[in-house]
């Protein structure tokens, strides 16, 4: 892990970081190789020199501790690569009793790539912290952790999902809003009345993964192209194959795979907290 | 200390056998430095963890024979291109390589372009032509253009191609923000293609303020436009109670009455909330004005202004005469004319008058102004660019009011002043600056505007987009987009189009908005005497639709006038309307398209033919469709949809000729029988 300094998530900080401390990275490695301990002792002093800059805003002191933390919004968002989560992330600490506690200290954390506006604050009179949240640069799912201290400065902590899309699954996520949502999707919004109820045989939700993970890419592309009857399945799913091409369709069948929930095994790693 | 420096020296150059040899050591040592330094190098050190990373993988044999060792390099001349960065990211084309966490050996994700046609940094940024990690990611003194981070990539698709993308929605919404958040009102953007970009915004001229709004209002607009509506485009200029109130006293002074707009009220604002908020609905007000309910959600479209507290705005008599007809305030306005009755003016301006908030002018007490104030007013609209956006009467529009924008995404970094603690990069600088852009330096004329952190975001994009790249683009690269069209109907049915605002929501030959269907060859889709009944009672097609075409209450000149210029000029060349008939299909041709609907094609899963067994809700209601299209336009959109309307969420099924025509038989015979019993229900 530590071998290479530059990991996806530098791509996205790079230029945030401190110039200084990224030579002593490289430095302290040749160091190693080239046996020089001095260069070893230049990149600590630069280091410790750029530590102060780089350092992260003082974490605020908790006046109260809760027992428990929960989610209250921002859950399972899906955004595209390096960019905000639509909605902001709201956990809420709550004590033994499920009330909410005000001025808990919750604390943000996740993969290096992806950043909080708030990584640590108190939770205001309604017991909530917000936050914003980008996500890295890497397509594939993300564990968000938001943690408190309970009163014996026990570690609670909460994890929250989002899924970051890239080109390809962003692709599908806009062919899927045109051609798939309406059927597939069984909520309803104002602006867009889902027909999921009208149909007699239910399509699937794409992110119902427990049965479209059993599917190979292949079946998936042949359903899409070739609708529902040709594979002894329901006519009510239409051939898409004389409108989609079949760059579309692979982009659906990406974006497919990476909302689908258990998480399909090809949809890339897990980004957590190290 | 002396005689030790010249004991050494003696011992190591004392004689000239002694000192041949020293010398050609060090001349070794050094000569070795070379190829140390290479094979220390640190892409050589990536390479050498990419090998030991494979090694235990499944794939491992495929993945060492694609492995190539050494630098590597894309070279496009065309593009002034020189990418090393395959040196250490060995992996990117290794399509198994998906599930590595880390980079530098992940693959690339799927894009629709090839590696080794477009390089890295044409995409990333970046220097491409260095070999280590801090040169290649990061600005030094030499090379200043850093990695681009992951949230604004999609601004080197920009580079190219210079219209929307299905797979680039920050782009896509930043390039919409830009035009309509009236940015290219200020500042100059010329773009890439030659054209100048046009603010899509239409800021409404102060020249006749007074007739519409009080000097009060003015001046707590200007204070803070959000507070009357937080979807205002209108930015904030942060300014003190003092100027607000000098540049609301000098637009009130400086405006004209209209003719129209001073007549005294026609009819009593009624004060019937269910009658008004009944011819609110039934208008469709909500498909173009947002009305923020009281959970605190706007209901309605972004396509005219929000109307939540519209009642502390406009004067009465005012409102009337709008509502009477738009045009003669603002002939370019967007908004269509109605055609309303007195009655229904009365009603209509009664519910929209009580929308207000008295929390909103309670404040605000303004004495009469002096001769000094208006004078002062004046210099400051002249000073802040009012003229910019909005017309003045005696106040000229600016020339190059703000910096041009053409080449902002390459500006150099060393030109730009950063605040304390930012990150000195060009698109933090961006970000920045739109976010907040008065603390770069308080005497900044750049109004605050209540933009999201991922409007900001989009915005940056854009921005980045129009760079030098984009702009020496070789045409062969540049992948153009079609301009909006600046298509007018001709005659008095153009008149009667602009009239009723058909632009806001239809597009005809490429121009006009996306709210309603593309009306371009709508005279080849539908029959006469529909659309004659249509435009008299706009029913519903789409059972779904929240935004309905509203009754303009045309008398029958107006109709006839439409409807004889829309089927004779809105036709396309693909479809002879009269070539199939509407009628005389055989019983046998019938059933079958009837079992193709229901059977093999399963169309009642978005249709619905009969009411009492289909639920399709997608696609418009086809009970009376026989009496609404033409045959010649079924049998062709049964062919291909999408060469009748790009983008139709109908599929192309591939029919043969023969289906084609049996379900066209099936449809033209839905002459809305079943309707009828509907309605019974």
């Amino acid at each position: 892990m530590t071998r290479y300094r530059y990991m996806p998530t530098h791509v996205g900080t790079a230029a945030h970081g401190c110039p200084a401390e990224r030579s002593s990275a490289i430095a302290s490695r040749r160091a190693r190789s080239v046996f020089l301990p001095a260069v070893a002792v230049l990149a600590t002093i630069l280091a410790t020199s750029c530590s102060q800059q780089s350092a992260s805003a003082p974490v605020p002191k908790p006046t109260a501790f809760g027992a428990a933390i929960v989610e209250s919004s921002g859950g399972k968002q899906i955004a595209q690569t390096g960019s905000l989560l639509p909605q902001p992330v709201v956990v809420q600490v709550n004590d033994k009793q499920g009330a909410a506690v005000a001025g808990a200290l919750v604390e943000f954390a996740a993969a290096p790539s992806v950043t909080f506006d708030s990584p640590n604050a108190l939770t205001d009179s309604s017991g909530q912290v917000t936050s914003n949240v980008s996500l890295g640069g890497m397509a594939g799912r993300y564990q968000l952790s938001a943690s408190t201290f309970d009163k014996s400065h026990k570690k609670v902590e909460l994890k929250i999902e989002a899924i970051a899309l890239g080109y390809q699954q962003t692709l599908g996520r806009h062919l899927n809003d045109q051609y798939c949502e309406r059927c597939h999707n069984p909520e309803s919004t104002v602006e867009r009345v889902s027909n999921y109820d009208n149909l007699e045989v239910k399509p699937h939700p794409f992110t119902e993964g427990d049965t479209l993970n059993k599917l190979s890419d292949a079946d998936l592309a042949a359903i899409i192209s070739h609708g529902g009857s040709a594979l002894n399945k329901s006519a009510l799913m239409p051939a898409w194959g004389n409108t989609l091409s079949k760059s579309d369709v692979q982009a659906l069948i990406s974006y497919i795979r990476a909302v689908s929930d258990p998480p399909s095994r090809s949809a890339g790693p897990v980004y957590a907290k190290h | 200390m002396k005689e030790k420096f010249t004991s050494l020296w003696q011992r190591l150059f004392g004689d000239s056998v002694r000192a041949f040899g020293v010398v050609s050591l060090i001349f070794l040592a050094s000569l070795a430095i070379a190829p140390a330094k290479n094979f220390f190098s640190e892409w050589r050190h990536y390479q050498h963890g990419y090998l030991r990373m494979v090694r235990n993988r499944s794939d491992a044999n495929t993945l060492q024979r694609h492995f190539q060792g050494g630098i590597q390099q894309i070279w496009l001349p065309e593009l002034g291109v020189v990418d090393r960065c395959t040196s250490c990211h060995v992996g990117l084309k290794e399509a198994s390589l998906t599930d590595v966490p880390t980079q530098p050996f992940r693959t690339h994700p799927v894009i629709p372009h090839k590696l080794d046609q477009f390089g890295c940094t044409v995409c990333h940024r970046g220097q491409g032509a260095a070999t280590t990690v801090a040169e290649a990611h990061n600005s030094t003194l030499a090379w200043e253009q850093p990695i681009l981070p992951a949230k604004y990539i999609e601004s080197s698709c920009g580079e190219c191609h210079r219209g929307p993308l299905p797979g680039t929605p920050q782009l896509n919404q930043g390039r919409n923000l830009l035009a309509r958040q009236g940015c290219a009102h200020c500042h100059t953007v010329k773009l890439p293609d030659g054209t100048t970009m046009k603010a899509t915004d239409d800021p409404p001229s102060l020249s006749h303020v007074a007739d519409k709004t009080t000097r009060e209002w003015i001046y707590a607009w200007l204070k803070d436009p959000q507070a009357y509506a937080s979807t205002s485009t209108m930015p904030n200029f942060k300014l003190t109670d003092d100027d607000a109130r000098d540049m609301s006293a000098f637009l009130i002074a400086n405006s004209t009455p209209l003719p129209g707009d001073t007549a005294t009220l026609s009819a009593r604002p009624s004060s019937d909330p269910a009658a008004g908020a009944s011819l609110y609905g039934e208008s469709f007000c909500a498909s173009c004005h947002a009305v923020q309910n009281a959970a605190g959600n706007m209901v309605g479209g972004d396509v005219g202004p929000e109307l939540t507290r519209g009642g502390n705005k406009v004067k009465p008599e005012w409102l009337q005469a709008w509502l009477r007809n738009p045009r003669n305030y603002d002939p370019r306005t967007g908004m269509p004319h109605y055609r309303f009755n007195d009655p229904q003016i009365a009603t209509l301006s009664g519910f929209l008058l009580a929308k207000t908030d008295s929390d909103l002018l309670a404040n605000v007490h303004l004495e009469a102004a002096t001769p000094e104030q208006i004078a002062h007013g004046k210099r400051l609209v002249s000073d802040y660019g009012c003229a910019s956006c909005h017309e003045i009467a005696g106040i000229k529009k600016p020339e190059n009011f703000a910096p041009e924008l053409s080449h902002i995404g390459s500006k150099p970094v060393t030109q730009l002043i950063f605040l304390p603690g930012m990150p000195h990069t060009l698109p933090d600088y961006i970000a920045g600056k739109i976010k907040q852009p008065r603390t770069f330096s308080p005497g900044l004329k750049m109004p605050q505007y209540a933009f999201t952190p991922a409007q900001i975001d989009s915005l940056t994009t854009a921005l980045l987009a129009l760079n030098d790249r984009s702009n020496t683009l070789p045409p062969s690269l540049a992948v153009a987009t079609t301009p909006e069209s600046d298509y007018q109907p001709a005659g008095k049915a153009g008149k009667l189009m602009t009239d009723l605002a058909c632009f806001s929501c239809h597009r005809i030959n490429g121009h006009g908005g996306d709210m309603a269907p593309d009306l371009t060859w709508e005279g080849s889709s539908v029959q006469r005497e529909w659309l004659v009944q249509f435009f008299k009672n706009p029913g519903t097609l789409r059972p779904s639709l929240i935004r309905r075409m509203p009754r303009f209450n045309l008398n029958d000149a107006e109709v006839n006038e439409l409807t004889d210029y829309i089927m004779t000029v809105y036709q396309t060349p693909a479809i002879d309307r009269d070539s199939m008939p509407l009628s005389g299909y055989s019983q046998g041709q019938v059933e079958l398209g009837k079992q193709l609907f229901y059977g093999k094609y399963s169309c009642q899963g978005c249709h619905i033919v009969d009411t009492k067994t289909d639920k399709g809700y997608i696609g418009p209601t086809l009970t009376h469709v026989g009496s609404r299209l033409t045959a010649a336009w079924i049998y062709q959109w049964m062919k291909n949809p999408q060469s009748l309307r790009p983008g139709t969420a109908e599929p192309n099924r591939g029919m043969s000729d023969d289906e084609a025509r049996a379900l066209t038989a099936f449809l033209i015979s839905q002459k809305g029988g079943a309707r009828q019993e509907a309605a019974k229900k």
